[in-house]
């Protein structure tokens, strides 16, 4: 099961770390979100997977019986998932901010129209980012 | 032991939540604020001189014992930390009443300052990996809301970049976090300076490396530093010495506590690693700065430039650099954030931060000129101030091992820096007023002075009554490099006695 589950928290993190790497913003928050994914299931299967045993103690016993599956990193992936959420939530409206003020969520075109907070149809004697 | 530990955590979220309570009424926010962080000062100062009386304090939050609750640790390094962030926060939140605009103030600028001071806080009293992540995520989140609060489009486009690399930074942490637990089934970094040397050397140093990356976007060392000077110069100055003179610090502060206490299984790889990042760190950071006018921009590429110097105690892994580190890192705190607030009020006299429309302050504001030169020449090392100890501890501890291109390299970063501080100071100081510029007349509002004044003063004081802090420098050094008292503190005297045993008997 732990294999399985690494290989489907490479392909996120792949997919995660290309989309990071684009030009277009909006592409970056959506890597993000992927690598965020990645990362939840990362920690929840190092704390190992245990199927259908949950750790609860049973009635006057004072520690759960047998193998149970690690509660630990469920706790951790759910602090994580929280975090995660409004980084993203963040992120987002930030984005939206920028493309409202700056017009724009390029990053390459940034810059540009930091400068000059025109579009680039508007702007005359210069060429515009392909 | 005691809840004291956690007062300059809980103090300032309480605050947060009682400012956001009060949010619309912002002359009860200006004074709450400014009172609660001159209060989480006398708290850490408190819990210094605990910590300094009775060794290292511990407490187990929820009653659950380490390695299973989580810790809150407080030693040497932690409490003066804790001491610093008191101090600089308290002679900030003076100026930002001064400086930030009513506009930022209702937005929330007082909650968001408390928020982050409680990340800081927390990042540097837990004993726990997973704890430090959320304290990081804590301080970055409320400083995404200062860095870009006010919405102009520097702020913005300069934001980008920094929430960028930090949440990418955020993601490797977490990894590293996920895949430590799975080698060691642990996150409490007693235990972890413990379990780690049982699982194979080559896993753990991949694992270092991890970290070595997340902390080291978050430090902003080389290569990993373009979002600093991106972003730095962008917010208003009293939220950009919070974070020129803190939030790279707790980065720092970081890769000290996790390079000493539990990476140290491969000392001459990942230490010379670190040799090798401090000096490119120190050369890129000076050579950046060289290049830009705008006071602003010098400033944030020297932050950089720094960082390389703490690094470079670190590297050395001996009692003397890595004291030597931490004197560098609370000096350079001071000198930094002053020179931030310095570069405000010659904006406030000449209207601009660009270099060319500044002048003439060294002939009508010389009082100005002499707070800007202590903190610029102590930042460049010019004995006998602060900087000069600093640099002096660093590079005889580099001699002590010899490390002589490092030590040579780190010199000739501080001709450097002294090159542009007097670069600045020739500029904005020396030089005649442009032609058609004016200076504001009157003497600047004395809470933008007053914490100057109160900054350079520590600066002096540091320099010329070094005697007290280069003591406390060096316990701080024995105690770094000494992680089974740190592993007694924590999970008790049994686990500690193993633990030596078991270090000795590896070679």
């Amino acid at each position: 099961m732990e294999g399985y589950l690494a290989i489907v928290i490479g392909a996120l993190f792949a997919g995660g770390f290309y989309l990071v790497m684009q030009r277009n913003l909006l592409r970056f928050v959506f890597g993000l979100i992927l690598l965020s994914s990645a990362v939840n299931l990362l920690v929840f299967t190092s704390g190992r997977v245990t199927r259908g045993a949950p750790p609860l103690v049973p009635e006057g016993a004072i520690a759960p019986v047998g193998d149970v599956a690690n509660a630990l990193p469920q706790a951790l992936v759910l602090t994580a998932i929280v975090i995660g959420f409004g980084l993203t939530v963040f992120a987002l409206v930030l984005l939206l901010r920028v493309y409202e003020r700056l017009g724009t969520v390029r990053t390459d075109e940034l810059p540009v129209r930091l400068a000059d907070p025109r579009p680039a149809t508007e702007r005359s004697g210069e060429e515009a980012p392909a | 032991m005691s809840a004291l530990i956690v007062a300059p955590v809980v103090w300032p979220l309480a605050t947060a939540a009682l400012l956001v309570l009060l949010q619309g009424r912002v002359e009860t926010q200006r004074r709450l604020s400014t009172a609660a962080t001159a209060i989480g000062l006398l708290f850490g100062l408190v819990l210094l001189a605990q910590v300094s009386a009775g060794g290292l304090q511990v407490m187990q939050v929820g009653g659950w014992d380490a390695p299973f609750g989580i810790s809150f640790v407080a030693d040497h390094l932690a409490a003066v930390m804790v001491v610093v962030n008191g101090l600089l926060a308290t002679a900030v939140a003076a100026y930002a009443l001064q400086d930030i605009d009513p506009g930022r103030e209702i937005a929330g600028y007082h909650p968001m300052v408390h928020v982050m001071l409680a990340g800081v806080n927390g990042a540097f009293l837990t004993g726990d990996l997973f704890n430090l992540y959320v304290w990081f995520e804590l301080l970055l989140i409320a400083s995404f809301v200062l860095l870009t609060l006010g919405n102009r489009r520097e702020q913005l486009e300069g934001g980008i970049k920094y929430v960028a690399a930090n949440l990418v930074s955020s993601m490797l942490l977490l990894t590293g976090i996920g895949l430590l637990y799975g080698a060691t089934g642990t996150l409490n970094l007693a235990d972890l300076a413990v379990k780690l040397p049982q699982v194979p050397t080559g896993l753990a140093t991949t694992l270092a490396m991890l970290f070595l990356v997340a902390f080291g976007i978050k430090a902003a060392v080389f290569p990993l530093f373009f979002w600093l000077p991106a972003s730095y110069h962008t917010p208003p100055v009293a939220v950009a010495a919070l974070f020129g003179g803190m939030l790279t610090k707790v980065g720092v502060y970081a890769l000290l506590r996790t390079f000493t206490l539990v990476f140290v299984g491969d000392v001459p790889l990942t230490h010379g690693l670190l040799a090798w990042i401090a000096g490119v760190t120190m050369v890129t950071g000076v050579l950046g700065a060289a290049a830009q006018t705008d006071v602003r921009r010098i400033l944030s590429f020297h932050i950089v430039s720094q960082i390389g110097y703490m690094i470079m105690g670190l590297a050395f892994f001996t009692p003397l650099g890595l004291g030597g580190a931490v004197f560098f890192m609370v000096h350079n705190i001071f000198a930094k954030a002053n020179l931030f607030l310095i570069a405000g009020i010659a904006r406030w006299y000449g209207g601009s931060f660009e270099l060319k429309k500044l002048g003439g302050l060294y002939r009508y504001r010389p009082g100005l000129a002499t707070l800007f030169a202590i903190s610029a020449f102590s930042l460049a090392g010019i004995p006998p101030l602060s900087g000069f100890w600093a640099k002096l501890l660093v590079v005889r501890a580099g001699l002590e091992v010899n490390a002589w291109v490092l030590v040579a390299v780190s010199l000739a970063v501080g001709l450097l820096t002294l090159y542009s501080m007097t670069k600045i100071w020739l500029a904005a100081y020396w030089s005649p007023l442009p032609e058609g510029a004016r200076l504001r007349d009157g003497p600047a509002p004395l809470l933008l002075l007053a914490p100057v004044v109160a900054l350079a003063s520590l600066s002096l004081l540091m320099g010329f009554a070094s005697a007290p802090f280069l003591v406390l420098a060096e316990r701080i050094g024995a105690e770094l490099t000494d992680p089974a008292s740190y592993v007694r503190a924590v999970l008790g005297e049994s686990v500690a006695s193993a633990f030596v045993a078991a270090r000795e008997a590896t070679p």
